[in-house]
């Protein structure tokens, strides 16, 4: 059997005078599998990709994809990997075609099968009629259809994906998602996905990684993460934030307090036996007013929350802000 | 039969000059620039050709060996700069996430700025012979003229390839193009090395390797077969060229950090 798996073992990449951007991941994909990867920017996903695609040689540790080694058989890993990294980097000069035409040469391409290959992904991905049209009046989505053509010329046999919709519209993310989701499925091509989406991540993979500061804080398919969870959680926003302390003490008789936005308070659901209604009654009691009151069953943001602290918005923000801190520091 | 190797230089070429082409800012500076210089400076300097030992009685003549430098000058900013703007854009990584051997970019991207030095130097012997400058070393001279366009821009190519890929940056390529300027103005572009009256400036153009190359063209136009300046011309073309290439090479290397 064809192996199209991807493993890694305490992978490590360790910049000079910097912390660990991935601290020791180990995973393992199964062939024909959709993998997503998850977590806030800076987390290290797209730095494990780069590992794992040989561009960016490991500080330590080991990895094997489609059964070769990425740090001594890099030439035989870039024959049978197709990659779309975070920037759909095209040459605006360009056209589609002339896109296709140039990697189907770089990645040795037999010569006669170049055009129909090329027509056949331009035609998949909605470019027919854009294929003769310099990539400078390309929109974002039909850069990232184009950057995903390109990433199957060869018809690789390991796909990896670096945060493949972001920024695109609705539409274009639900095409995308069908076409990846068809890779697998018929093509038999094992999909590494990294995500900060949470929708895209739950929606489309087999079974997922979430990553938090270099480290891999769970691993598993996405309902078994959310069941860990257990029961689902309820949230309450007074309608005076004072009365935060009263919701919680009310709150506290059903279950564990988990952490929440300002001004709301949290808890997740001690027994099935509870009900919406037991906590209103509650609150009632107390004569406490709330502007909203949700039950919400356990997302991946909950997970993601049980393991690091923080939601993954919030983690995500957070990181938003240091670059943009560093970014001023250093101007 | 060209093998994957050929194909992925030649179409690395043909991007290249594509690219250039699309580009008219870059077509069209490189090939008006130096003529309309060589137009203000034999119009201006004309009368320099009645010094004693002057070797031509026609200073278009004798300048009409800049702009094949120039020309060149400008190659090296190009390729350097679109080099530079694939780095930044992560073009290149998509490049390196491919089988294809790093030889096949650098030779892709020569291919392209050596394409762009014929059509060049076709230009600037052309408007040459139009406007009456006689080549003293015949139709045989055209052939070795273009030879050392293409020599000299492969080298000034790789000097830009080079700038580009240990920089990452386009600014910093373009930030060597006063420096090449001094050097062509440092040299015996206007005014031959024995006929240079200020000690400094004439050693300054003596030991400046442009002297030498300007030298080289500007034979086979006013002199034929000048065996001295036309070894000198190709000897350092080629020195130059292979350090370059060389360089550009390491360079590469250690871009494509790739295992």
């Amino acid at each position: 059997m064809i192996d199209n798996t991807i493993e890694a073992e305490g992978l490590i990449q360790q910049y000079k005078k910097g912390p660990r951007a991935v601290d020791g991941v180990d995973l393992f994909v199964s062939s024909g599998e959709i993998f997503g990867f998850l977590g806030p920017n800076g987390a290290g996903k797209s730095t494990t990709v780069h590992m794992l695609t040989t561009l960016l040689p490991p500080t330590d540790g080991t990895g094997r994809v489609a059964g070769y080694d990425i740090v001594k058989e890099g030439p035989k890993v870039r024959s049978v990997i197709g990659a779309a990294l975070q920037e759909a980097a095209l040459d605006p000069l360009l056209t589609g075609r002339e896109h296709l035409k140039l990697q189907a040469a770089l990645q040795a391409v037999p010569r006669a099968e170049r055009t129909p290959r090329s027509e056949e992904l331009l035609y998949r991905v909605g470019l027919r009629e854009a294929a003769d049209r310099k990539v400078r009046t390309y929109s974002g989505g039909m850069k990232r259809r184009l950057d995903l053509a390109l990433a199957l010329i060869h018809r690789p046999r390991v796909l990896f994906l670096d945060e493949p919709t972001t920024g695109l519209d609705v539409q274009s993310r639900a095409a995308l998602w069908v076409e990846v989701e068809r890779l697998a499925k018929e093509d038999g091509v094992t999909v590494f996905l990294t995500t900060q989406y949470l929708e895209e991540a739950d929606v489309l993979s087999d079974r997922i990684a979430i990553i938090d500061k270099g480290k891999i804080v769970a691993e598993g398919t996405p309902s078994a993460l959310k069941s860990q969870i257990g029961q689902p959680t309820v949230e309450a926003r007074p309608v005076d934030a004072a009365d935060c302390a009263g919701v919680a003490s009310a709150f506290g008789r059903f279950g564990e307090l988990v952490p929440s936005a300002d001004g709301v308070v949290a808890v997740r659901l001690g027994s099935s036996d509870i009900g919406l209604a037991d906590l209103v009654r509650a609150l009632d009691a107390e004569s406490l007013k709330i502007e909203n009151l949700q039950l919400h069953q356990p997302s991946l943001d909950d997970v993601f929350l049980a393991k690091t602290g923080r939601s993954l918005e919030g983690a995500s923000q957070e990181e938003s802000e240091e670059e943009e801190g560093d970014a001023a520091e250093a101007a | 039969m060209r093998g994957v190797f050929g194909d992925q230089v030649l179409l690395l070429a043909r991007r290249s000059v594509v690219r250039t082409a699309r580009q008219p800012a870059n077509v069209v500076f490189p090939l008006v620039f130096p003529l309309l210089l060589l137009a203000v400076n034999s119009g201006g300097l004309d009368s320099a050709t009645s010094l004693p030992g002057f070797p031509t009685d026609s200073f278009l003549a004798f300048a009409l060996a800049i702009p094949f430098i120039q020309g060149a000058l400008f190659a090296t900013m190009n390729a350097g700069t679109d080099l530079a703007r694939d780095i930044q854009t992560g073009f290149l990584n998509r490049l390196a996430l491919t089988p294809m051997r790093g030889v096949a970019l650098l030779a892709g991207q020569l291919g392209g700025v050596l394409t762009m030095g014929v059509i060049q130097a076709l230009v600037y012997v052309g408007v040459g012979l139009l406007v009456g400058v006689r080549l003293e070393s015949g139709p045989l001279g055209i052939l070795v003229l273009l030879a050392f366009a293409i020599l000299v821009s492969v080298g000034f190519g790789a000097l830009g390839a080079f700038a580009a890929l240990r920089t990452g940056s386009g600014e910093a390529v373009q930030g060597l193009f006063p420096l090449f300027f001094v050097f062509l103005f440092l040299s015996s572009m206007n005014m031959p090395r024995n006929l240079i009256e200020i000690d400094w400036f004439r050693f300054v153009a003596t030991v400046n390797p442009v002297s030498y190359l300007i030298e080289c063209v500007r034979s086979l136009i006013i002199v034929g077969w000048d065996t001295e300046a036309l070894a000198l011309g190709f000897g350092i073309a080629a020195a130059i060229t292979v350090v370059a290439v060389t360089l550009a090479s390491v360079s590469l290397s250690s871009r494509l950090t790739r295992s």
